[in-house]
């Protein structure tokens, strides 16, 4: 019973900090610019994607693979933010929800077409994979490197956002764009930095979930919501928010799938609703 | 003031209203052969409407609105699969089921703000598309509800393979739901929610109900949608779990959007250039299809927000403004 706990739990947390990964760049989008991108998840398939060619047709070494998706992923929200984005950051939410379903469909036809409909099957690495043994629970190793990746990336954020001058104008141009930008801080560009950050996070969870979350050409459908949870139920005000979020909200998850999975699916979409009643901006907010 | 107000002057509106449904009606000799096609237009012209009191008129954005349809989808399709075939009451009854679910729903929508209620409807829309997958003794699951008996229009009128029945029924409950619509959007009712939609505030400072106003919006939308998917099951005698799926909210939208909101038509406009539109293309390849759906709305957010019905009265306008005589 308790070894199950425990298996579970670490699972979820796992999946927990794959959804943290490829969402915390939603909640800088909202956060900062009050813009609601429903085709943030396709920065995750794309990720997906770019993983599977780079491991299978190009043959990359899975940790060159990395930071190579991270740079696609980027540079494709870098530019998307140019051609696009930048247009809508004034526009009703309606007019932002249309414009990024409709991205959203075009992603998800331009992965049917180039990668036909069906899930990619990935092999994790020979090194991540296997189970060990710790204290009687068998645990995946490649979803504690997940966990270990997670941790770290947490870290360099946190210190990327508190302790460096950029970090600083980001935390600024959070709090009061305008102020911000009397003070001579480009908000704007400042936020395409962040975009591109938050894209090329994206991808990288992406890419690193394709064997736990899956990855087909409807990825940005399906996770949307809890994407949109993690950043509605996190708030957009710090890091931990989120964070915290996804790590519950894998959890339950996880556990809920475990347990109950006659009513799997239920328990997120009814705590969202709950949780979105009790408190409409978010459990984290600054309002 | 808003531009749309595409039928308050009440010549233009009842001459062009009149053609519209004339043609409709004249649909018999005009398409005889895509009369199937042309009920499904129908059907999803008012489930656009229905969409349209949502968010044109009462400005509040969901993409769980198939929630309602699929509530009424299946409760017309349950009674006729339990031998009550005949098609009125069963369009009653989903009426009741989808209001009764739209009341009950409307309390956590109405809360909150834009992304507040995006995700409410969208977890809706979600939740009840997984409850028709669990319950499989009901619903079919996934194999869809099959078995549905009708029983003929007033004992007349049988359901034949042509589609003949199946589309004089949609249009005759299409029509006079149409007028019931345009009815309650020109009453204060409908002015007031489109004070709501633009400054929920001031509404609220002037004494306005808002919460009140708007959950009785959604409410008769869900009745609406409810019909709507009433319909769709007893001319196809078949209800599957995609009556629920977050596309059909999603298409929904994007139908609505076409034609134009907050201007009555728009939505049946959208449903009849988006499904022939559908019709032809997707024939080509599928996946075609969805991309370019998707650029058409980054298009349409892009350049011009009022749909195919607003750029026609734009046209139409320009043209009567040139007319020497020049008024209306």
């Amino acid at each position: 019973m308790l070894t199950s706990f425990l298996g579970v739990l670490f699972d979820g947390l796992a999946y927990g900090m794959l959804l943290f990964l490829i969402s915390v760049g939603l909640s800088v989008t909202l956060g900062l610019m009050n813009f609601i991108n429903l085709a943030h998840g396709a920065f995750g398939m794309l990720g997906g994607y770019v993983c599977v060619l780079a491991l299978q047709s190009w043959g990359l070494p899975f940790f060159v693979m990395l930071p190579a998706v991270f740079v696609v992923s980027a540079l494709a929200g870098l530019v998307l933010e140019r051609v696009l984005y930048r247009y809508l950051y004034r526009r009703s939410h309606l007019d932002q929800v249309l414009a990024t379903i409709g991205l959203t469909f075009m992603s998800i036809a331009a992965a049917t077409y180039f990668f036909g409909p069906l899930q990619q099957p990935l092999q994790v690495p020979k090194f991540l994979s296997g189970q060990v043994s710790v204290l009687g629970v068998d645990l995946n190793i490649y979803r504690g490197f997940l966990l270990a990746v997670g941790v770290a990336l947490t870290i360099v954020l946190t210190l990327a956002l508190e302790r460096t001058r950029f970090g600083a104008s980001v935390r600024a141009s959070v709090d009061k764009p305008r102020v911000a930008e009397g003070l001579g801080i480009r908000v704007g560009l400042v936020f395409q930095i962040t975009f591109a950050v938050g894209c090329g996070l994206a991808g990288l969870g992406g890419a690193l979930g394709v064997q736990v979350l899956g990855l087909d050409p409807v990825f940005p459908l399906k996770f949307i919501v809890y994407f949109l949870l993690v950043v509605a139920v996190g708030g957009t005000s710090s890091l931990k928010g989120p964070l915290y979020a996804a790590l519950l909200l894998g959890v339950i998850d996880v556990a809920g799938k475990y347990y109950v999975p006659q009513i799997g699916a239920f328990i997120i979409y009814a705590m969202m609703i709950v949780l979105l009643v009790i408190r409409p901006h978010g459990l984290v907010s600054r309002q | 003031m808003s531009p749309l107000f595409p039928f308050r002057s009440p010549v233009r509106s009842r001459v062009a209203e009149v053609v519209l449904w004339m043609v409709l009606a004249a649909g018999f000799w005009l398409w005889p052969s895509y009369l199937a096609l042309w009920s499904q237009i129908l059907i999803a012209g008012l489930f656009a409407l229905s969409y349209d009191l949502v968010l044109g008129y009462a400005g509040i954005v969901s993409l769980g609105h198939a929630a309602y349809f699929g509530v009424g989808a299946y409760a017309a399709g349950v009674l006729s699969r339990h031998g009550w075939g005949e098609p009125f009451s069963g369009l009653l009854l989903a009426a009741v089921c989808a209001g009764a679910t739209g009341f009950l729903t409307s309390f956590l929508v109405v809360r909150g703000r834009d992304l507040t209620r995006l995700m409410v409807t969208t977890g809706i829309g979600l939740l009840l598309y997984e409850l028709a997958n669990r319950l499989p003794d009901i619903t079919g699951g996934n194999d869809g509800l099959i078995g549905m008996e009708m029983s003929p229009v007033l004992g007349v009128f049988r359901f034949d393979m042509y589609g003949r029945t199946a589309y004089g029924y949609s249009l005759a409950v299409t029509f006079v739901l149409f007028l019931l619509m345009r009815r309650l959007v020109h009453s204060p009712f409908g002015l007031s929610l489109r004070g709501i939609r633009d400054n929920p505030g001031r509404m609220l400072a002037l004494g306005y109900p808002v919460h009140r106003r708007l959950i009785a919006a959604y409410t008769i939308a869900a009745v609406y949608a409810g019909v709507a998917g009433a319909l769709l099951a007893q001319t196809t005698q078949f209800v599957g779990t995609d009556v629920f799926s977050f596309n059909r909210s999603a298409e929904v939208m994007v139908m609505l959007i076409v034609g134009g909101t907050g201007m009555l038509y728009g939505g049946l406009v959208g449903a009849a250039v988006f499904m022939l539109a559908h019709h032809y293309l997707s024939d080509l390849n599928a996946v075609y299809w969805q991309f370019w759906l998707g650029a058409f709305l980054i298009a349409i957010v892009m350049f011009g927000r009022d749909g195919v019905l607003g750029a026609c009265l734009r046209l139409s306008r320009v043209r009567l403004r040139q007319r020497p005589t020049g008024s209306l």
